[in-house]
Protein backbone atom coordinates (compact mmCIF):
# COMPACT_ATOMS: atom_id res chain seq x y z
CA UNK A 1 0.00 0.00 0.00
CA UNK A 2 3.03 2.24 0.03
CA UNK A 3 4.20 2.76 -3.49
CA UNK A 4 1.79 5.12 -5.09
CA UNK A 5 -0.25 5.57 -1.92
CA UNK A 6 2.15 7.82 -0.10
CA UNK A 7 3.39 10.92 -1.88
CA UNK A 8 7.06 11.42 -2.72
CA UNK A 9 7.31 13.95 0.12
CA UNK A 10 5.98 11.42 2.62
CA UNK A 11 8.37 8.75 1.39
CA UNK A 12 11.24 11.24 1.55
CA UNK A 13 10.44 12.37 5.09
CA UNK A 14 9.90 8.76 6.17
CA UNK A 15 13.13 7.41 4.73
CA UNK A 16 15.20 10.48 5.66
CA UNK A 17 13.41 11.96 8.65
CA UNK A 18 14.62 15.41 9.75
CA UNK A 19 15.20 16.38 13.37
CA UNK A 20 15.06 12.92 14.93
CA UNK A 21 16.34 12.87 18.47
CA UNK A 22 15.99 14.53 21.83
CA UNK A 23 17.03 17.87 23.31
CA UNK A 24 18.56 17.78 26.76
CA UNK A 25 17.04 20.32 29.11
CA UNK A 26 14.51 21.25 26.45
CA UNK A 27 12.42 24.38 26.92
CA UNK A 28 9.33 22.29 26.34
CA UNK A 29 8.50 18.63 25.76
CA UNK A 30 5.15 17.33 24.55
CA UNK A 31 4.02 13.74 24.14
CA UNK A 32 0.73 12.87 22.50
CA UNK A 33 -0.94 9.80 21.12
CA UNK A 34 -1.70 6.39 22.36
CA UNK A 35 0.27 3.20 21.90
CA UNK A 36 -3.00 1.32 21.74
CA UNK A 37 -3.79 3.09 18.50
CA UNK A 38 -0.26 2.69 17.24
CA UNK A 39 0.97 6.30 17.34
CA UNK A 40 2.99 8.19 19.93
CA UNK A 41 4.76 11.42 19.12
CA UNK A 42 7.14 13.35 21.38
CA UNK A 43 8.43 16.78 20.45
CA UNK A 44 11.31 18.65 22.13
CA UNK A 45 11.59 22.43 21.71
CA UNK A 46 14.51 24.71 22.40
CA UNK A 47 13.07 28.22 22.65
CA UNK A 48 15.22 31.35 23.07
CA UNK A 49 14.49 34.52 25.04
CA UNK A 50 12.80 36.09 22.00
CA UNK A 51 10.29 33.25 21.86
CA UNK A 52 11.93 31.84 18.75
CA UNK A 53 12.13 28.09 18.32
CA UNK A 54 15.87 27.69 17.97
CA UNK A 55 15.84 23.91 17.68
CA UNK A 56 13.33 21.11 17.59
CA UNK A 57 13.64 17.33 17.77
CA UNK A 58 11.17 14.49 17.72
CA UNK A 59 10.74 10.84 18.57
CA UNK A 60 7.82 8.93 17.10
CA UNK A 61 6.38 5.45 17.44
CA UNK A 62 4.08 4.97 14.51
CA UNK A 63 3.51 4.28 10.87
CA UNK A 64 5.18 5.90 7.87
CA UNK A 65 2.71 8.78 7.85
CA UNK A 66 3.28 9.45 11.55
CA UNK A 67 7.05 9.61 11.09
CA UNK A 68 6.74 11.81 7.99
CA UNK A 69 4.25 14.13 9.73
CA UNK A 70 6.60 14.54 12.70
CA UNK A 71 9.52 15.25 10.43
CA UNK A 72 7.60 17.78 8.34
CA UNK A 73 6.05 19.52 11.36
CA UNK A 74 9.45 19.95 13.03
CA UNK A 75 10.84 21.44 9.82
CA UNK A 76 7.92 23.85 9.66
CA UNK A 77 8.30 25.21 13.21
CA UNK A 78 12.08 25.41 13.27
CA UNK A 79 13.24 29.05 13.39
CA UNK A 80 9.69 30.31 13.85
CA UNK A 81 8.32 32.29 16.76
CA UNK A 82 5.88 30.66 19.12
CA UNK A 83 3.00 32.60 17.59
CA UNK A 84 4.02 31.52 14.10
CA UNK A 85 4.36 27.91 15.24
CA UNK A 86 0.86 28.01 16.66
CA UNK A 87 -0.50 28.88 13.25
CA UNK A 88 0.86 25.69 11.74
CA UNK A 89 -2.10 23.36 11.51
CA UNK A 90 -2.46 19.73 10.64
CA UNK A 91 -3.85 20.85 7.30
CA UNK A 92 -0.66 22.76 6.58
CA UNK A 93 1.43 19.73 7.51
CA UNK A 94 -0.70 17.50 5.28
CA UNK A 95 -0.42 19.97 2.43
CA UNK A 96 3.34 20.23 2.80
CA UNK A 97 3.52 16.45 2.64
CA UNK A 98 1.71 16.45 -0.67
CA UNK A 99 -1.36 14.98 0.97
CA UNK A 100 -2.01 11.91 3.10
CA UNK A 101 -4.38 8.99 2.60
CA UNK A 102 -7.71 9.60 4.34
CA UNK A 103 -7.03 6.96 6.99
CA UNK A 104 -3.71 8.64 7.81
CA UNK A 105 -4.94 12.19 8.32
CA UNK A 106 -4.94 11.72 12.09
CA UNK A 107 -1.14 11.45 11.91
CA UNK A 108 -0.86 15.08 10.87
CA UNK A 109 -3.25 16.05 13.64
CA UNK A 110 -0.98 14.23 16.05
CA UNK A 111 1.94 16.37 14.85
CA UNK A 112 -0.01 19.57 15.46
CA UNK A 113 -1.03 18.32 18.90
CA UNK A 114 2.55 17.37 19.78
CA UNK A 115 3.81 20.88 18.95
CA UNK A 116 1.02 22.39 21.03
CA UNK A 117 1.76 20.04 23.92
CA UNK A 118 5.44 21.02 23.87
CA UNK A 119 4.51 24.71 23.79
CA UNK A 120 2.11 24.18 26.69
CA UNK A 121 4.91 22.52 28.65
CA UNK A 122 7.16 25.49 27.89
CA UNK A 123 4.47 27.95 28.96
CA UNK A 124 3.87 26.09 32.22
CA UNK A 125 7.58 25.77 33.02
CA UNK A 126 8.21 29.45 32.39
CA UNK A 127 4.98 30.83 33.75
CA UNK A 128 4.09 32.52 30.48
CA UNK A 129 0.72 32.65 28.82
CA UNK A 130 0.56 31.82 25.14
CA UNK A 131 -2.48 33.34 23.56
CA UNK A 132 -4.62 30.87 21.66
CA UNK A 133 -2.96 27.81 23.15
CA UNK A 134 -5.26 25.32 24.78
CA UNK A 135 -4.25 22.63 27.19
CA UNK A 136 -3.45 19.65 24.99
CA UNK A 137 -5.21 16.35 25.25
CA UNK A 138 -2.88 13.59 26.19
CA UNK A 139 -4.85 11.10 24.17
CA UNK A 140 -6.35 11.75 20.79
CA UNK A 141 -6.88 8.08 20.14
CA UNK A 142 -10.64 8.34 20.13
CA UNK A 143 -10.73 11.13 17.64
CA UNK A 144 -11.41 10.68 14.00
CA UNK A 145 -9.63 12.59 11.29
CA UNK A 146 -9.92 16.31 11.73
CA UNK A 147 -10.88 18.35 8.77
CA UNK B 1 6.76 -18.14 -26.45
CA UNK B 2 7.89 -14.78 -25.23
CA UNK B 3 6.89 -13.38 -21.90
CA UNK B 4 7.05 -9.72 -21.20
CA UNK B 5 8.36 -8.89 -17.78
CA UNK B 6 6.46 -6.34 -15.80
CA UNK B 7 8.40 -3.40 -14.53
CA UNK B 8 7.83 -2.94 -10.84
CA UNK B 9 8.49 0.39 -9.25
CA UNK B 10 9.97 0.43 -5.78
CA UNK B 11 10.25 3.87 -4.27
CA UNK B 12 10.45 5.51 -7.64
CA UNK B 13 13.24 3.30 -8.97
CA UNK B 14 12.15 1.64 -12.19
CA UNK B 15 12.88 -2.04 -12.21
CA UNK B 16 14.07 -3.93 -9.21
CA UNK B 17 17.60 -5.01 -8.79
CA UNK B 18 16.52 -7.43 -6.12
CA UNK B 19 13.45 -8.66 -4.40
CA UNK B 20 13.02 -11.05 -1.53
CA UNK B 21 9.41 -12.13 -1.42
CA UNK B 22 8.39 -13.22 2.08
CA UNK B 23 4.65 -12.75 1.73
CA UNK B 24 3.69 -16.20 0.49
CA UNK B 25 0.72 -16.43 2.87
CA UNK B 26 -0.79 -13.51 0.93
CA UNK B 27 -0.22 -15.13 -2.42
CA UNK B 28 2.38 -17.19 -4.23
CA UNK B 29 4.18 -17.08 -7.52
CA UNK B 30 2.54 -19.39 -10.06
CA UNK B 31 4.68 -22.50 -10.49
CA UNK B 32 6.17 -22.71 -14.01
CA UNK B 33 4.58 -26.13 -14.55
CA UNK B 34 1.22 -24.69 -13.54
CA UNK B 35 1.49 -21.88 -16.05
CA UNK B 36 2.52 -24.33 -18.74
CA UNK B 37 -0.45 -26.58 -17.97
CA UNK B 38 -2.88 -23.66 -18.11
CA UNK B 39 -1.80 -22.04 -21.37
CA UNK B 40 -3.39 -24.53 -23.78
CA UNK B 41 -6.77 -23.91 -22.12
CA UNK B 42 -6.47 -20.20 -22.77
CA UNK B 43 -5.24 -20.64 -26.34
CA UNK B 44 -6.25 -23.83 -28.10
CA UNK B 45 -8.77 -25.65 -25.90
CA UNK B 46 -10.96 -22.71 -25.04
CA UNK B 47 -14.23 -24.58 -25.44
CA UNK B 48 -17.01 -24.28 -22.90
CA UNK B 49 -17.25 -27.58 -21.01
CA UNK B 50 -21.04 -27.41 -21.28
CA UNK B 51 -20.98 -27.39 -25.09
CA UNK B 52 -21.68 -30.57 -27.01
CA UNK B 53 -19.06 -30.32 -29.77
CA UNK B 54 -15.56 -31.67 -29.91
CA UNK B 55 -13.71 -28.68 -28.47
CA UNK B 56 -15.70 -28.90 -25.26
CA UNK B 57 -14.49 -32.40 -24.56
CA UNK B 58 -10.90 -31.23 -24.00
CA UNK B 59 -12.10 -28.73 -21.44
CA UNK B 60 -14.30 -31.30 -19.69
CA UNK B 61 -11.53 -33.87 -19.57
CA UNK B 62 -9.07 -31.32 -18.21
CA UNK B 63 -11.56 -30.20 -15.57
CA UNK B 64 -12.16 -33.76 -14.41
CA UNK B 65 -8.46 -34.53 -14.37
CA UNK B 66 -7.93 -31.47 -12.17
CA UNK B 67 -10.81 -32.49 -9.92
CA UNK B 68 -9.19 -35.87 -9.36
CA UNK B 69 -5.83 -34.24 -8.55
CA UNK B 70 -7.34 -31.83 -6.03
CA UNK B 71 -9.37 -34.63 -4.43
CA UNK B 72 -6.36 -36.92 -4.18
CA UNK B 73 -4.34 -34.34 -2.27
CA UNK B 74 -6.81 -34.46 0.63
CA UNK B 75 -7.90 -38.10 0.26
CA UNK B 76 -11.35 -37.16 -1.05
CA UNK B 77 -13.31 -38.62 -3.95
CA UNK B 78 -13.44 -36.56 -7.14
CA UNK B 79 -17.23 -36.36 -6.91
CA UNK B 80 -16.85 -34.67 -3.53
CA UNK B 81 -14.89 -31.72 -4.97
CA UNK B 82 -16.56 -28.57 -6.33
CA UNK B 83 -14.62 -25.79 -7.99
CA UNK B 84 -15.29 -22.21 -6.92
CA UNK B 85 -13.80 -18.79 -7.51
CA UNK B 86 -11.57 -19.03 -4.44
CA UNK B 87 -11.32 -19.59 -0.72
CA UNK B 88 -13.71 -16.79 0.16
CA UNK B 89 -16.48 -18.21 -2.01
CA UNK B 90 -15.87 -21.69 -0.59
CA UNK B 91 -16.18 -20.38 2.98
CA UNK B 92 -19.30 -18.37 2.17
CA UNK B 93 -20.89 -21.29 0.40
CA UNK B 94 -20.18 -23.80 3.15
CA UNK B 95 -21.33 -21.59 6.02
CA UNK B 96 -24.39 -20.01 4.44
CA UNK B 97 -25.66 -23.18 2.82
CA UNK B 98 -25.24 -25.31 5.92
CA UNK B 99 -26.78 -22.58 8.08
CA UNK B 100 -29.85 -21.87 5.97
CA UNK B 101 -30.21 -25.49 4.91
CA UNK B 102 -30.34 -26.71 8.50
CA UNK B 103 -32.34 -23.85 9.96
CA UNK B 104 -35.13 -26.23 10.99
CA UNK B 105 -32.66 -28.29 13.05
CA UNK B 106 -31.03 -25.42 14.87
CA UNK B 107 -29.39 -22.02 14.65
CA UNK B 108 -26.12 -22.39 16.54
CA UNK B 109 -22.69 -22.25 14.89
CA UNK B 110 -19.32 -22.69 16.62
CA UNK B 111 -16.20 -20.97 15.23
CA UNK B 112 -12.93 -19.69 16.70
CA UNK B 113 -11.93 -16.11 17.38
CA UNK B 114 -9.07 -16.31 14.89
CA UNK B 115 -10.92 -17.31 11.73
CA UNK B 116 -10.18 -15.53 8.47
CA UNK B 117 -12.45 -12.61 7.58
CA UNK B 118 -14.15 -14.81 4.98
CA UNK B 119 -15.53 -16.86 7.88
CA UNK B 120 -15.76 -14.03 10.44
CA UNK B 121 -17.76 -11.69 8.27
CA UNK B 122 -19.97 -14.49 7.00
CA UNK B 123 -20.71 -15.28 10.65
CA UNK B 124 -21.50 -11.60 11.28
CA UNK B 125 -23.98 -11.82 8.43
CA UNK B 126 -25.49 -15.04 9.77
CA UNK B 127 -25.66 -13.50 13.24
CA UNK B 128 -27.78 -10.69 11.82
CA UNK B 129 -30.02 -13.29 10.21
CA UNK B 130 -31.09 -15.17 13.28
CA UNK B 131 -28.11 -17.43 13.89
CA UNK B 132 -26.34 -17.69 17.20
CA UNK B 133 -22.54 -17.75 16.81
CA UNK B 134 -20.12 -18.93 19.49
CA UNK B 135 -16.60 -17.55 19.01
CA UNK B 136 -14.21 -19.82 20.87
CA UNK B 137 -11.15 -18.42 22.61
CA UNK B 138 -7.73 -19.69 21.65
CA UNK B 139 -4.71 -20.09 23.90
CA UNK B 140 -1.65 -17.83 23.80
CA UNK B 141 -0.30 -19.85 20.86
CA UNK B 142 -3.51 -19.58 18.89
CA UNK B 143 -4.72 -23.14 19.50
CA UNK B 144 -8.38 -24.02 19.95
CA UNK B 145 -8.94 -26.44 22.81
CA UNK B 146 -11.05 -29.33 21.44
CA UNK B 147 -12.74 -29.63 24.84
CA UNK B 148 -14.00 -26.07 24.42
CA UNK B 149 -15.59 -27.19 21.17
CA UNK B 150 -17.29 -30.07 22.96
CA UNK B 151 -18.55 -27.78 25.72
CA UNK B 152 -19.90 -25.26 23.21
CA UNK B 153 -22.10 -27.86 21.51
CA UNK B 154 -25.78 -27.57 22.38
CA UNK B 155 -29.06 -28.92 21.06
CA UNK B 156 -29.25 -26.11 18.50
CA UNK B 157 -25.72 -26.59 17.12
CA UNK B 158 -25.71 -27.29 13.38
CA UNK B 159 -22.15 -26.44 12.32
CA UNK B 160 -18.61 -26.25 13.67
CA UNK B 161 -16.11 -24.30 11.55
CA UNK B 162 -12.50 -24.15 12.69
CA UNK B 163 -9.67 -23.18 10.36
CA UNK B 164 -7.00 -25.76 9.59
CA UNK B 165 -4.11 -23.33 9.97
CA UNK B 166 -4.08 -19.64 10.75
CA UNK B 167 -3.04 -17.24 8.01
CA UNK B 168 -1.32 -14.75 10.30
CA UNK B 169 0.45 -16.70 13.00
CA UNK B 170 0.66 -20.04 11.20
CA UNK B 171 -0.74 -22.09 14.07
CA UNK B 172 -2.12 -25.48 13.01
CA UNK B 173 -5.34 -26.39 14.82
CA UNK B 174 -6.16 -29.81 16.32
CA UNK B 175 -8.46 -30.63 13.40
CA UNK B 176 -8.44 -34.38 13.94
CA UNK B 177 -9.70 -34.07 17.53
CA UNK B 178 -12.29 -31.46 16.63
CA UNK B 179 -13.49 -33.58 13.70
CA UNK B 180 -13.91 -36.55 16.01
CA UNK B 181 -15.99 -34.52 18.47
CA UNK B 182 -18.17 -33.13 15.67
CA UNK B 183 -18.78 -36.58 14.23
CA UNK B 184 -19.63 -38.03 17.65
CA UNK B 185 -22.29 -35.37 18.02
CA UNK B 186 -23.51 -35.68 14.45
CA UNK B 187 -22.70 -32.06 13.72
CA UNK B 188 -21.26 -30.94 10.40
CA UNK B 189 -17.62 -29.87 10.54
CA UNK B 190 -16.18 -27.33 8.10
CA UNK B 191 -12.55 -26.25 8.00
CA UNK B 192 -11.08 -23.28 6.16
CA UNK B 193 -7.92 -24.97 4.89
CA UNK B 194 -6.84 -22.18 2.56
CA UNK B 195 -3.43 -21.88 4.26
CA UNK B 196 -3.00 -25.61 4.81
CA UNK B 197 -4.05 -27.07 1.46
CA UNK B 198 -0.90 -28.28 -0.28
CA UNK B 199 1.28 -27.25 2.66
CA UNK B 200 0.14 -29.74 5.32
CA UNK B 201 -0.89 -33.38 4.73
CA UNK B 202 -4.70 -33.46 4.96
CA UNK B 203 -6.91 -36.54 5.06
CA UNK B 204 -10.59 -35.58 5.12
CA UNK B 205 -11.66 -39.15 5.87
CA UNK B 206 -9.30 -39.79 8.76
CA UNK B 207 -9.92 -36.33 10.19
CA UNK B 208 -13.73 -36.51 9.95
CA UNK B 209 -13.98 -33.36 7.87
CA UNK B 210 -17.36 -32.77 6.20
CA UNK B 211 -16.55 -29.57 4.32
CA UNK B 212 -13.18 -28.04 3.46
CA UNK B 213 -12.30 -24.79 1.70
CA UNK B 214 -9.18 -24.54 -0.45
CA UNK B 215 -7.65 -21.92 -2.71
CA UNK B 216 -5.39 -22.18 -5.73
CA UNK B 217 -3.16 -19.16 -5.37
CA UNK B 218 -1.79 -19.94 -1.92
CA UNK B 219 -0.15 -23.06 -3.29
CA UNK B 220 1.55 -21.84 -6.48
CA UNK B 221 -1.65 -22.00 -8.52
CA UNK B 222 -3.51 -19.11 -10.12
CA UNK B 223 -5.79 -16.59 -8.42
CA UNK B 224 -9.54 -16.75 -8.93
CA UNK B 225 -9.96 -20.47 -8.38
CA UNK B 226 -10.69 -22.49 -5.30
CA UNK B 227 -12.51 -25.60 -4.25
CA UNK B 228 -14.98 -26.81 -1.69
CA UNK B 229 -14.89 -30.41 -0.55
CA UNK B 230 -18.34 -31.65 0.42
CA UNK B 231 -18.41 -35.11 1.92
CA UNK B 232 -20.58 -37.54 0.01
CA UNK B 233 -23.97 -37.52 1.67
CA UNK B 234 -23.87 -33.91 2.82
CA UNK B 235 -26.54 -31.95 0.98
CA UNK B 236 -25.60 -28.45 -0.03
CA UNK B 237 -27.78 -25.75 -1.56
CA UNK B 238 -26.14 -23.58 -4.21
CA UNK B 239 -24.74 -20.18 -3.34
CA UNK B 240 -24.55 -19.25 -7.02
CA UNK B 241 -27.75 -19.97 -8.91
CA UNK B 242 -27.74 -20.42 -12.66
CA UNK B 243 -26.66 -23.16 -15.01
CA UNK B 244 -26.16 -26.80 -14.19
CA UNK B 245 -22.39 -26.70 -13.75
CA UNK B 246 -20.71 -28.60 -10.93
CA UNK B 247 -23.55 -31.09 -10.66
CA UNK B 248 -26.06 -28.32 -10.47
CA UNK B 249 -24.91 -26.67 -7.27
CA UNK B 250 -22.31 -24.15 -8.43
CA UNK B 251 -23.49 -22.31 -11.50
CA UNK B 252 -21.34 -20.37 -13.92
CA UNK B 253 -19.10 -21.37 -16.81
CA UNK B 254 -16.06 -23.03 -15.34
CA UNK B 255 -12.78 -21.18 -15.09
CA UNK B 256 -11.12 -24.02 -16.99
CA UNK B 257 -7.57 -22.58 -17.16
CA UNK B 258 -7.76 -21.75 -13.46
CA UNK B 259 -9.13 -25.18 -12.58
CA UNK B 260 -6.39 -26.84 -14.64
CA UNK B 261 -3.84 -24.68 -12.82
CA UNK B 262 -5.18 -25.59 -9.42
CA UNK B 263 -5.15 -29.26 -10.40
CA UNK B 264 -1.54 -29.05 -11.50
CA UNK B 265 -0.64 -27.19 -8.30
CA UNK B 266 -2.24 -30.02 -6.31
CA UNK B 267 -0.22 -32.61 -8.26
CA UNK B 268 2.99 -30.70 -7.60
CA UNK B 269 2.10 -30.43 -3.91
CA UNK B 270 1.37 -34.15 -3.71
CA UNK B 271 4.76 -34.83 -5.21
CA UNK B 272 6.87 -32.26 -3.36
CA UNK B 273 5.10 -31.39 -0.12
CA UNK B 274 7.19 -33.64 2.08
CA UNK B 275 10.43 -32.23 0.74
CA UNK B 276 9.16 -28.64 0.90
CA UNK B 277 8.00 -29.01 4.50
CA UNK B 278 11.42 -30.26 5.59
CA UNK B 279 13.26 -27.50 3.77
CA UNK B 280 10.92 -24.70 4.83
CA UNK B 281 10.81 -25.85 8.45
CA UNK B 282 14.59 -25.72 8.60
CA UNK B 283 14.67 -22.21 7.13
CA UNK B 284 11.75 -21.09 9.30
CA UNK B 285 13.46 -22.26 12.47
CA UNK B 286 16.73 -20.67 11.39
CA UNK B 287 14.93 -17.37 10.83
CA UNK B 288 13.02 -17.55 14.11
CA UNK B 289 16.21 -18.40 15.99
CA UNK B 290 18.17 -15.55 14.46
CA UNK B 291 15.41 -12.97 14.98
CA UNK B 292 14.75 -13.96 18.59
CA UNK B 293 18.43 -14.12 19.55
CA UNK B 294 19.82 -11.23 17.52
CA UNK B 295 17.04 -8.68 17.88
CA UNK B 296 16.28 -7.76 21.50
CA UNK B 297 12.72 -7.39 22.80
CA UNK B 298 11.13 -9.81 20.35
CA UNK B 299 8.58 -12.56 20.75
CA UNK B 300 7.37 -15.31 18.45
CA UNK B 301 3.65 -15.12 17.73
CA UNK B 302 1.93 -18.47 17.26
CA UNK B 303 2.87 -21.99 18.22
CA UNK B 304 6.52 -23.01 18.21
CA UNK B 305 5.95 -26.45 16.62
CA UNK B 306 2.29 -26.78 15.58
CA UNK B 307 3.02 -24.26 12.89
CA UNK B 308 2.96 -23.94 9.11
CA UNK B 309 6.41 -24.69 7.75
CA UNK B 310 6.64 -21.34 5.99
CA UNK B 311 5.35 -19.01 8.71
CA UNK B 312 7.42 -16.68 10.90
CA UNK B 313 5.52 -14.03 12.86
CA UNK B 314 7.45 -11.85 15.25
CA UNK B 315 6.40 -9.08 17.61
CA UNK B 316 9.07 -6.37 17.72
CA UNK B 317 8.41 -4.25 20.78
CA UNK B 318 8.57 -0.44 20.74
CA UNK B 319 8.12 -0.15 16.98
CA UNK B 320 5.15 -0.11 14.66
CA UNK B 321 4.80 -2.71 11.94
CA UNK B 322 3.94 -0.54 8.97
CA UNK B 323 7.09 1.53 9.35
CA UNK B 324 9.20 -1.64 9.54
CA UNK B 325 7.38 -2.98 6.50
CA UNK B 326 8.17 0.25 4.63
CA UNK B 327 11.86 0.17 5.48
CA UNK B 328 12.06 -3.45 4.34
CA UNK B 329 10.09 -2.59 1.21
CA UNK B 330 12.70 0.05 0.49
CA UNK B 331 15.31 -2.71 0.52
CA UNK B 332 13.21 -4.91 -1.78
CA UNK B 333 12.03 -7.21 0.98
CA UNK B 334 8.28 -7.83 0.94
CA UNK B 335 6.52 -8.80 4.16
CA UNK B 336 3.19 -8.19 5.89
CA UNK B 337 2.04 -6.77 9.23
CA UNK B 338 -0.87 -7.15 11.62
CA UNK B 339 -0.67 -3.50 12.55
CA UNK B 340 -3.84 -1.48 12.18
CA UNK B 341 -1.88 1.23 10.43
CA UNK B 342 -1.37 -0.99 7.42
CA UNK B 343 -5.02 -1.88 7.08
CA UNK B 344 -6.56 1.50 7.74
CA UNK B 345 -8.60 0.31 10.69
CA UNK B 346 -8.09 1.48 14.24
CA UNK B 347 -7.49 -1.94 15.77
CA UNK B 348 -4.67 -4.33 15.06
CA UNK B 349 -5.40 -7.84 13.84
CA UNK B 350 -8.13 -9.74 15.68
CA UNK B 351 -5.85 -12.78 15.65
CA UNK B 352 -3.03 -11.04 17.52
CA UNK B 353 -5.48 -9.64 20.06
CA UNK B 354 -7.08 -13.09 20.47
CA UNK B 355 -3.73 -14.61 21.47
CA UNK B 356 -3.49 -11.98 24.17
CA UNK B 357 -1.07 -9.45 22.71
CA UNK B 358 -1.41 -5.92 24.00
CA UNK B 359 -2.36 -3.43 21.32
CA UNK B 360 1.08 -1.82 21.15
CA UNK B 361 2.78 -5.21 20.81
CA UNK B 362 0.33 -6.31 18.15
CA UNK B 363 1.11 -3.10 16.25
CA UNK B 364 4.75 -4.16 16.09
CA UNK B 365 4.10 -7.63 14.69
CA UNK B 366 5.41 -8.58 11.27
CA UNK B 367 4.79 -11.76 9.27
CA UNK B 368 7.40 -13.38 7.03
CA UNK B 369 6.12 -16.29 4.94
CA UNK B 370 8.46 -18.53 2.98
CA UNK B 371 8.00 -20.59 -0.17
CA UNK B 372 9.68 -23.67 -1.59
CA UNK B 373 11.96 -21.29 -3.46
CA UNK B 374 13.15 -19.26 -0.47
CA UNK B 375 16.88 -19.66 0.15
CA UNK B 376 18.97 -19.42 3.28
CA UNK B 377 20.76 -16.47 1.71
CA UNK B 378 17.46 -14.64 1.34
CA UNK B 379 16.46 -15.40 4.92
CA UNK B 380 19.81 -14.18 6.21
CA UNK B 381 19.62 -11.03 4.15
CA UNK B 382 16.11 -10.37 5.40
CA UNK B 383 17.16 -10.92 9.02
CA UNK B 384 20.09 -8.53 8.60
CA UNK B 385 17.76 -5.93 7.10
CA UNK B 386 15.26 -6.41 9.94
CA UNK B 387 18.00 -5.96 12.56
CA UNK B 388 19.15 -2.73 10.98
CA UNK B 389 15.63 -1.40 10.41
CA UNK B 390 14.36 -2.28 13.88
CA UNK B 391 17.38 -0.59 15.47
CA UNK B 392 16.74 2.49 13.37
CA UNK B 393 13.06 2.66 14.29
CA UNK B 394 13.82 2.11 17.97
CA UNK B 395 16.27 5.02 17.87
CA UNK B 396 13.26 7.03 16.78
CA UNK B 397 10.80 5.49 19.24
CA UNK B 398 9.75 7.35 22.40
CA UNK B 399 8.55 4.00 23.81
CA UNK B 400 12.02 2.55 23.44
CA UNK B 401 13.59 5.64 24.99
CA UNK B 402 11.24 5.38 27.97
CA UNK B 403 11.99 1.71 28.33
CA UNK B 404 15.73 2.26 28.34
CA UNK B 405 15.50 5.26 30.67
CA UNK B 406 13.00 3.83 33.12
CA UNK B 407 13.90 0.18 33.11
CA UNK B 408 10.92 -2.06 32.67
CA UNK B 409 7.94 0.14 32.08
CA UNK B 410 5.05 -1.05 34.17
CA UNK B 411 2.66 -0.57 31.30
CA UNK B 412 4.46 -3.01 29.06
CA UNK B 413 4.25 -6.78 28.82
Amino acid sequence: MYDGVYSEEVMDHFTNPRNVGEIENASGVGTVGNAKCGDIMRIFLDIDENHVIRDVKFKTFGCGAAVASSSMATEMVKGRTIDEALQITNKAVTKALGGLPQVKLHCSLLAEQAIHAALWDYAEKNGVAIEGLKKPKSDIGDHEDSE
Amino acid sequence: MSTQSIEITVNGDKGMSKKIYLDNAATTEVHPEVLEAMLPYLKDYYGNPSSIHGLAKYARDAREHARASVAELINAEPKEMYFTAGGTESDNWALKSVAFGNRSKGNHIVVSKIEHHAVMNTCDFLGKNGFDITYLDVDEFGRVNPEDVRKAIGPETILISIMYANNEIGTIEPICEIGKIAREHGILFHTDAVQAFGHVPIDVKAENIDLLSASGHKVYGPKGVGALYVRDGVKLEPLMHGGAQERGIRAGTENVPGIVGMGKAAEIAKRGMGRDIVKETELRDHMIHRLLTEVPFTKLNGHRFERLSGNVNIAFRFIEGESLLMLLNHKGIFVSTGSACASGSLDPSHVLLAIGLKHEVAHGSVRFTLSYKTTEGEVDEAVDAVKESVARLREMSPLYADHINNGINKKEV
